[in-house]
């Protein structure tokens, strides 16, 4: 799958677009796939603040539960609700099924993130281990 | 049949429902006498608690309770049927003197709150196994309360926490390697730590320069484990505790995988602070639906202050007895003194045993593990060029060419007689094969299973369709595993049986 190029990614492998001062936040291709079928995602309620880095949630697959970490600092303003019932959207379309948007405290930390080309380099050295 | 399949044959084994079917009403598998005492209405001396309705209880004979649980036994399988090469488990022999031994009328029906003069013989035993678990450990105090290793966990990060307080900081964080049981990050997230992860090198162990950056006056303690869940020696385990303590840290051992340590090296002599043990694991008392466990927790002098109470002490007459008079303890953890039972089996074994017998045992472990590295070295592949402790984790890197992966593998394994190892754990290795031979199997059993493993891989290459369809001998084929995670059905309800096939 490629990865979208208006997208912004972590080392962490989340993904974030930003629209105006608003970030929405997913994780990527490459986490689904080394995850498996996801079973439950555990996401902050809206209000909830979020710090570039820190753990926001967990997204559980059949094996393994794993942190999900902010690419961005800011306040959430709304969560996936079809994630509940439908975790294996996650599965299905990594890219396309965002888990929140928030309300970025401060947009320039974006620019500490991976381009498409450099995420996808990355993750092929990491396979490459 | 298979001709390959060396270990495991088919054999008629008996369909069985639950217990709750195959009640029937007014059943009854006992007979009372006649009643010589005036009859009592329970619900004019209890009132609204008497209840008339005791819920779905099944109504079956003697006979047919028997035969329910003898043939669910027959579809067991455990360590006295064969290898349970689980990695990071331990699951070692649970040898018969160890069982004749805690059966002892004395022990087996000893309570908890007789009197300490007629308890000094237990006293003793419990005065014993500390003593043993020190010197092994190279540790000044211990407790032997906590229930079974994550409870042990939180038991030490408990004592960190008070040590630090009395010191007047109990400090945010601990650091934790990437590497770890998924416990400890729970563990330092329970005692109220911030937890900070910790990235292995690429030979599997600390990273050295990350250590020294992370490490600073806000982190409580690194939890390290060692050998490290892939089963390596973390070599510079001396400079990691150092670097930790120079920062006024201290060093916490998930102490799991011992085994590969006793009698050979002290945690307390390479820097450890504070530890558990597993005594379900490498001190052979049962484990898993055997249990309970049992996780003690030993730790250098600074600490004693705060071990949870009671502590055996000796009198000033020279009797054992409980001190629960020690104001600056973490309390207790768990009710009474642990699960007694677990430490008189695991006294029995370390006397068993003797010195060199556990010496010997940790050497064999050892020695076993690098068998089944050797010999599967280059059929699987092997991720960490350092050389193995107790266990060897091999990776699915060779079969995923073929869309097989570690965990279709293992239940390809359940047809050639063998429960699988662990799956897809330690995480930093992907598609990983966790093996823990432990000292237990004798080298036909491990020929059996390098055999069904060089097997495996030739029908991954040749036949994969076998592997991906896998078990096809037992009793149920492959479940879907996602969709009972995704819809788990938590318990059986009377109306699913009028609603079977749903």
């Amino acid at each position: 799958m490629a990865y979208p190029a208006d997208l912004k990614y972590t080392k962490e492998h989340e993904w974030i677009k930003v629209e105006g001062d608003t970030g929405i936040i997913g994780i990527t291709d490459h986490a689904q796939k080394a995850l498996g079928d996801i079973v439950f995602v555990e996401l902050p309620k809206p209000g909830a603040t979020l710090t570039q880095g820190k753990s926001l949630g967990t997204v559980e697959s059949v094996k393994a539960v794993s942190d999900i970490y902010a690419p961005a600092s800011g306040t959430v303003t709304e969560v996936n609700q079809e994630l509940n019932t439908a975790p294996e959207k996650v599965n299905a379309d990594p890219h396309g099924a965002w888990m929140l948007k928030v309300k970025l405290s401060n947009p320039g930390e974006v620019k500490n993130l991976l381009s498409a080309a450099d995420y996808e380099k990355f993750v092929a050295e990491e396979d490459g281990h | 049949m298979n001709r390959k399949i060396k270990k495991a044959t088919t054999h008629v084994i008996q369909n069985e429902g639950l217990i709750f079917e195959k009640s029937s009403p007014g059943k009854k598998g006992y007979k009372l006498p006649e009643l010589d005492v005036p009859e009592v209405n329970p619900s004019q001396v209890l009132g609204n608690a008497a209840r008339a309705d005791l819920g779905n209880m099944p109504e079956v004979s003697e006979i047919e309770i028997i035969r329910h649980f003898t043939r669910i036994s027959t579809w067991n399988y455990g360590v006295d049927t064969g290898l349970y090469p689980l990695g990071s488990c331990t699951m070692k022999y649970n040898p018969r003197i160890n069982e004749i031994v805690a059966r002892l009328d004395g022990l087996a029906n000893a309570h908890p709150y007789q009197p300490e003069k007629v308890s000094q013989g237990a006293l003793l035993i419990l005065q014993a196994l500390r003593k043993a678990l020190m010197e092994i450990c190279g540790m000044e105090a211990i407790t032997l309360q906590p229930a079974a290793g994550a409870h042990g966990e939180l038991t030490g990060i408990l004592l960190v926490r008070a040590y630090l307080q009395s010191q007047g900081n109990p400090r945010k964080k601990i650091l934790i390697p990437d590497s770890a049981h998924g416990t400890n990050p729970a563990t330092a997230a329970i005692a109220g730590y911030e937890v900070e992860n910790l990235k292995s090198n690429a030979h599997g162990m600390v990273d050295i320069p990350s250590l020294e950056a992370q490490m600073n006056e806000d982190v409580a303690a690194l939890m390290v484990t060692n050998p490290n869940t892939v089963g390596l020696f973390e070599q510079e385990i001396h400079k990691v505790a150092e670097i930790v303590h120079r920062k006024g840290g201290l060093v916490y051992m998930d102490g799991a995988n011992m085994n590969a340590l006793v009698g050979k090296v002290r945690p307390g002599d390479f820097g450890i602070d504070v530890m558990h043990l597993n005594l379900h694991k490498t001190f052979s008392t049962p484990h898993g639906g055997g249990g309970p466990g049992s996780g003690p927790v030993a730790c250098k002098k600074i600490m004693e202050p705060f071990l949870p109470i009671p502590v055996v002490v000796t009198k000033k007459d020279g009797t054992l007895g409980f001190d629960y008079d020690r104001p600056q303890s973490i309390g207790r953890v768990r009710a009474f003194y642990g699960n007694f039972g677990m430490h008189v089996r695991a006294l029995a074994y370390i006397m068993a045993n003797g010195r060199d017998g556990l010496v010997q045992t940790t050497e064999d472990a050892v020695l076993n593990a690098n068998y089944i590295r050797k010999k599967l070295d280059g059929v699987y592949e092997l991720p960490y060029s350092t050389p193995s402790m107790h266990e060897v984790v091999f990776s699915d890197h060779k079969q995923t060419a073929k869309g097989i992966k570690t965990g279709d593998i293992a239940k390809r394994l359940i047809d050639y007689g063998f429960h699988p190892y662990t799956v897809s754990f330690p995480m930093i290795v992907h598609g990983a094969l966790m093996i823990e031979p432990t000292e237990s199997e004798s080298l036909e059993e491990m020929d059996l299973f390098i055999d069904a493993m060089k097997n495996i891989a030739e029908e991954c290459e040749n036949t994969p369709e076998v592997v991906l369809s896998a078990p096809h001998t037992t009793r149920i084929g492959r479940l879907d595993e996602t969709r009972a995670a995704r819809q788990p059905i938590l318990r059986w309800k009377p109306q699913a049986q009028s609603a079977k096939g749903d």
